[in-house]
């Protein structure tokens, strides 16, 4: 039963990733531009959480939700601060600035005496309970993950799909201009999107808190989730999902049947990989820059 | 103000424009000669790291701030030469030739990560060699027969046929003797057909290769060349430390290069120097300011973090030529007075380009 019990923790290691990675790409796909800080905001999500359940002493579920509500807000904050002056300049920029964005974040967190200098657990509901699945036990922390990745995943479908904001969101990452004489607001749709992706990477730090532990520097687990987001092809929402499964299985198999030290470089060997036989990942396109 | 007179083409090509700049860099060459008179122990060693510094500043400067490709892995590189410095220099071999070979294996590293290079870029280069940093940095861990793993390994003092260089002074005037060389070598590539090449590839890729530039080729080279010379700051890294461990060579040492690029200026031979300067001088200023500041944020580990973001942000947002650019606004603000122009250096506003076809 050691297949599935690894499958099964592969498979939520790789929802986390993908989560973070459907931030990037969802920046990405609207914007051009990468965000270095998504680990980070995922990081501050978690201890949003963490900070309404221990110090006001909200149950998890009004905690979790408010969260996210307020990462969107800091999403949105954050494009209107610091990513819209920019706005055109070259990609590297944006890279940089939001390398700054995130040593700052982190930075900020380990300040706040007591709550950033440690290592916390969120008081989950389903903490530390386990199902027994045909012999392979299955924490349900893991399940949650699975399962609220499933949701989210329909969600954000059906809004890009119906939603007539879901619609200018896509209109406005295919063509901005087009979309803009349509009259978009592009600038608008814009903060949304981050503010969209600042709160998927909250759900994503609310589902990790109770698998890892909540600490200032939870955010590097963002770096992984570059692969996945690469495997999938950096424009396109499935391959963001379908490339961190990849990723998270690739890494759960590789910490037991390989060598010590590979589990923590296998999701870049297999980036690195996919970078040469298939440079745009799973779904994306093959692009040539206009002239 | 001078005007220069330009009767020549080659006068285009000269590495000293005028004689101004042969008197101020004349001076700075003989104060840096006499530094082991001047400073002290414990400046002389500042002064060293911000020359090892500034070459591993000048090797990145050469691929992102010349050729327009980013890398977020370049520490992997000065731990490849600060390893082969000291496997090598145990042996008891003369520094000039272990510092020959951390550069030119280096180079060869660099080589190999610069093949993703001619498939991708942007974003998708930037993760390749972020994946490039955090795979050699595990090979140093785990390769425990040559590298001792991450316990770290001891470095000797250099060697020259018998005689031990380990005296602060002499290892001054190695890291000064090589800056100079790197520095003089980076300002002739510049003006040669290929560092052009570089600068043309960097302003747009399609134009360079529209007018004959061989891209995968002239990208490997950059590659090759950025690692060698931050190889060759590895080299001295690792004497200087004396002791090195693979988690010196991760991530974060690869960021705070970046940050040296970008707080120095981009695209600017003395922006590695100012950078390195402000990598060297920063963590002390925060030293020194904290006991200014209420203890509560003055001892928190975080406030380093803090102020290197905030000022990252700041310069990208505010400055993005850097400290370099700064100094040519405060230059220039004095050569014209009273007569300087608010919008003389204004940033070209350009709008977001697909690189989409669709």
């Amino acid at each position: 039963m050691a297949i599935v019990q690894l499958l099964i923790s592969g498979i939520s290691l790789g929802c986390i990733y993908a989560l973070i990675a459907l931030g990037f790409v969802l920046i990405y796909k609207a914007t051009e531009t990468v965000n270095f800080a998504q680990g980070e905001l995922m990081m501050l999500g978690a201890f949003g959480g963490l900070v309404m359940m221990t110090i006001f002493g909200w149950s998890f579920w009004l905690a979790a939700p408010a969260a996210v509500a307020c990462m969107f807000l800091m999403g949105i904050g954050l494009e209107r601060a610091v990513i819209r002056p920019i706005l055109g300049q070259p990609q590297f920029t944006v890279v940089m600035l939001t390398i700054g964005v995130g040593y700052t974040a982190r930075g900020l967190i380990s300040m706040i005496p007591e709550i950033g200098t440690e290592t916390h657990t969120l008081p989950v509901p389903y903490a530390g309970q386990v199902m027994n699945l045909g012999g392979a036990v299955i924490s349900l922390e893991q399940v949650a993950v699975i399962g609220m990745t499933a949701v989210l995943c329909l969600v954000l479908y059906l809004m890009f799909r119906y939603s007539k904001l879901g619609i200018a969101m896509q209109a406005a990452s295919q063509n901005q201009l087009a979309a803009y004489y349509m009259g978009i607001p592009v600038r608008r749709i814009n903060g949304l999107v981050w503010g969209l992706s600042a709160a998927v990477a909250a759900i994503a730090g609310l589902l990790l808190a109770p698998v890892t532990f909540v600490h200032a520097n939870m955010g590097f687990i963002g770096l992984k989730a570059f692969p996945a987001a690469v495997v999938g092809g950096f424009g396109s929402l499935p391959g963001a999902i379908v490339g961190g499964l990849v990723i998270g299985l690739v890494e759960a198999f590789a910490g037991f049947y390989l060598p010590e030290g590979f589990k923590d470089i296998a999701a870049y060997v297999v980036v690195l990989i996919m970078l040469v036989v298939k440079p745009n990942g799973l779904f994306g396109g093959a692009m040539r820059k206009k002239v | 103000m001078r005007f220069i007179f330009k009767t020549d083409y080659a006068q285009d090509l000269q590495i000293v424009k005028h004689s101004g700049q042969a008197f101020w860099y004349g001076l700075l060459v003989l104060a840096m000669l006499a530094a082991p008179l001047w400073a002290g122990d414990y400046w002389l060693s500042q002064i060293s790291f911000v020359l090892i510094y500034a070459v591993a500043g000048l090797g990145l400067m050469v691929l992102s701030g010349f050729t327009g490709l980013a890398s977020i892995g370049h520490a992997a590189f000065l731990g490849v030469g600060a390893y082969v410095q000291a496997v090598l220099s145990a042996k008891g071999w003369p520094f000039p030739l272990t510092m020959a070979l951390a550069a030119g294996l280096s180079a060869a590293v660099g080589a190999v990560v610069g093949l993703p290079a001619l498939w991708v870029k942007g974003i998708y280069l930037a993760i390749a060699t972020l994946s490039f940093g955090f795979i050699v940095e595990e090979v140093l861990a785990r390769w425990e027969s040559v590298t001792k793993g991450n316990a770290g390994m001891s470095v000797t003092s250099p060697q020259f046929f018998g005689a031990d260089l380990g005296s602060s002074e002499a290892f001054y005037y190695i890291a000064l003797g090589t800056t100079v060389l790197v520095t003089l070598g980076v300002l002739n590539l510049l003006r040669s057909a290929t560092g052009r090449a570089f600068i043309a590839i960097r302003d747009s890729e399609i134009s360079a290769q529209s007018m004959g530039i061989h891209l995968a080729g002239y990208k490997t080279l950059a590659f090759a060349l950025s690692a060698a010379i931050v190889g060759l700051a590895g080299a001295l890294y690792a004497h200087k430390l004396r002791f090195i461990s693979p988690d010196q060579f991760g991530i974060v040492q690869s960021v705070d290069l970046l940050l040296l690029v970008v707080v120095g200026g981009v695209g600017s031979v003395h922006g590695a120097f100012l950078g390195a300067i402000f990598l060297i001088t920063m963590p002390q200023l925060i030293a020194l300011g904290k006991d200014y500041l209420p203890p509560a944020i003055g001892q928190a580990a975080g406030l380093q973090a803090v102020v290197y973001g905030v000022v990252l942000m700041a310069f990208v947002l505010f400055e993005p030529h850097g400290l370099y650019g700064r100094w040519l606004k405060v230059r220039t603000w004095l050569q014209l007075f009273p007569f300087y122009r608010k919008g003389m250096f204004k940033r070209q506003k350009s709008y977001a380009k697909s690189e989409r076809l669709k």
